[in-house]
């Protein structure tokens, strides 16, 4: 394998509209069992909803100033934007490139192996779009959005969805085989779902542990934002939790399309 | 041979990953519209040579030039002219047959409406027309080499590479490929072909190199090939200590190997060696028969398994 010196990491990709040629296979892929796509990310918050705001909500005492359900409803909006372009550019993406061997096919074409992990990414990023949308439209029916700041909410699971989907193809690109999934999800999406100020306020947790989620865990800051969209909750410091996630974008989109780069052409 | 005719030129080309060297400074040069073939062993450094001609893989050193382009500097006017059917299975099973011909053309930016009159033209030359809409993990393996090579000519390429298109095929689907390829090198498409079967390059190639560890260690035209080192016929006995020590003693000069349970005389004069034989020995399961390339492979290769 090809050694990177540190600079290489992060050297700019070449990219063209091709991108969304490998986008649009995923999508055409999406189109086609589109009844199995649509009707899980609908069904699930519900359960969330109901189970954890109509019942354990009854014995919680209100956060942030909202009660139970209205608190956690925009959070589980951004945990479908997490989980939805985290596990497509993981699982699906590892299955596409390692079993299926669609990116060999891809890249003997005119298309380079940089577009194809763009595309996939950018597809990532679309999932995330449209599951949480599903989500978003799921807790207006059930009246918990109250400003209509919340139609900002879709754009921003988008760029939710490209920092989620790029953190996600890194560790695709240097895992060896799909079960060490297992690493990523369990010791670091799962304490993400709960440790971000989704079920209840980080300011409830000790100090170091709240510098930790804001340091490492995009979903607080996604969590904020979309808490702060929905609710009309509007203040200066929300500027901070954008800025956090525009930052991190470039970061980890650059390193994805490098390290795989390392991973696949050697 | 005129240069306006080399498609494609190698200088000096190499790959090495890490100390392991997979492809060790190699120079060969392809002629527009000769079906060109690669044969070697396994590891020998076929697909790592074809994979550097299609730009999937950076060379190390040396040069290669395909269509007067320098393949690290014009990877995408290069592969729009290539179509590539792989070793391996890597049809999109998420599609039909034909959407997996219509995808494909996406990514080499091919109008919608003639990149379903190609696909149709395809599947009918491909003799998959009624597999139209079928899903890929419902083909044989037959078929799904079929419609790899199909969708690598949905560009119309100049220039098209199969890496061991029949491996693992039966007789009859073998064949087929081997007539569509005759086929295309007619419509002047020059081919590249990687195989282990002797007799499909004996039966496709125009022209062969003979790889070994990374090396061409033997170049030239089939039949001359087994002229230069095998000769015109070899003789074949059933392995006898008796016969043996005779041929060793009778004919010092030809070349005797020993194959499972019989031995393999080359020689200058194996008809004349084979009529001896029958006259001393009476029959002993002897016969003659014509020299092939698996002979000069053999030869030049070695019995050594290969992993």
């Amino acid at each position: 394998m090809k050694k990177l010196g540190a600079v290489s990491y992060f050297s700019l990709p070449k990219l063209s509209y091709r991108i969304w040629l490998v986008w649009l296979r995923n999508f055409d892929v999406f189109m086609k069992t589109y009844m199995v796509n649509f009707i899980p990310p609908l069904v699930e918050p519900l359960f969330y909803l109901v189970g954890l705001g109509y019942g354990l909500g009854g014995f919680v005492r209100p956060q942030e100033g909202l009660r139970y359900i209205a608190f956690i409803a925009p959070a589980l909006v951004c945990v479908s934007m997490m989980y939805s372009s985290f596990f497509e550019c993981t699982y699906a993406s590892f299955v596409r490139m390692y079993y299926q061997k669609t990116f060999d096919a891809i890249i003997a074409t005119p298309v380079n192996l940089e577009e194809v992990i763009a595309g996939e990414i950018l597809w990532g990023a679309t999932k995330s779009f449209i599951n949480s949308t599903i989500v978003l439209l799921v807790i207006l029916i059930f009246g918990l959005v109250s400003s209509p700041l919340f139609l900002l909410i879709p754009p921003l699971a988008f760029l939710v969805g490209i920092l989620f989907a790029s953190i996600a193809m890194c560790f695709t690109a240097i895992i060896p085989n799909i079960d060490s999934f297992n690493y990523p999800s369990f010791l670091y999406i799962t304490p993400m779902f709960i440790l971000s100020g989704t079920f209840f306020t980080i300011t409830g947790m000790p100090q170091a542990l709240q510098l930790f989620a804001k340091i490492f865990f995009p979903l607080y800051h996604a969590v904020v934002l979309t808490r702060g969209l929905a609710l009309g909750r509007i203040s200066p410091s929300l500027l901070f939790n954008l800025g956090w996630i525009l930052v991190f974008i470039p970061i980890f989109f650059v390193a994805a399309i490098n390290l795989m780069r390392r991973r696949l052409i050697k | 041979m005129n240069n306006d005719n080399i498609l494609i030129k190698a200088e000096k080309l190499t790959k090495k990953y890490g100390d392991f060297i997979a492809v060790d400074r190699i120079d060969f040069e392809v002629v527009k519209g000769e079906c060109f073939g690669f044969l070697g062993p396994n590891g020998a450094g076929k697909t790592t040579t074809i994979s550097m001609i299609d730009c999937v893989l950076p060379p190390t050193l040396g040069k290669l030039m395909v269509g007067e382009m320098d393949v690290t500097k014009q990877a995408r006017a290069i592969k729009s002219m290539i179509g590539v059917a792989p070793q391996e299975d890597n049809l999109d099973p998420d599609f039909t047959v034909f959407y997996n011909l219509t995808v494909y053309s996406r990514y080499f930016a091919i109008p919608r409406t003639e990149a379903q009159t190609r696909a149709q033209r395809l599947l009918k030359f491909i003799q998959l027309e009624e597999k139209s809409k079928v899903r890929i993990d419902q083909l044989s393996s037959g078929m799904k080499r079929r419609l790899i090579l199909a969708r690598a000519l949905i560009n119309n390429p100049k220039i098209l590479i199969l890496d061991e298109p029949t491996t693992g095929l039966d007789p009859q689907a073998r064949h087929l490929i081997w007539d569509k390829v005759r086929d295309l090198r007619k419509q002047g498409v020059t081919i590249l072909l990687t195989t282990h079967y002797m007799e499909e390059a004996a039966q496709l190639c125009d022209r062969t190199v003979i790889m070994d560890t990374g090396k061409i260690i033997e170049q030239g035209k089939p039949a001359a090939l087994v002229k230069k080192h095998v000769g015109e016929e070899v003789l074949e006995v059933a392995n006898d200590e008796e016969v043996m020590t005779y041929l060793k003693k009778t004919f010092p000069d030809a070349q005797l190997e020993i194959v499972n349970d019989r031995i393999q005389v080359f020689s200058t004069q194996p008809r004349g060696i084979f009529t001896e034989l029958l006259e001393k020995f009476r029959f002993k399961g002897a016969i003659l028969r014509d020299a092939n390339l698996e002979d000069v492979f053999l030869k030049l290769t070695g019995r050594r398994l290969r992993e």
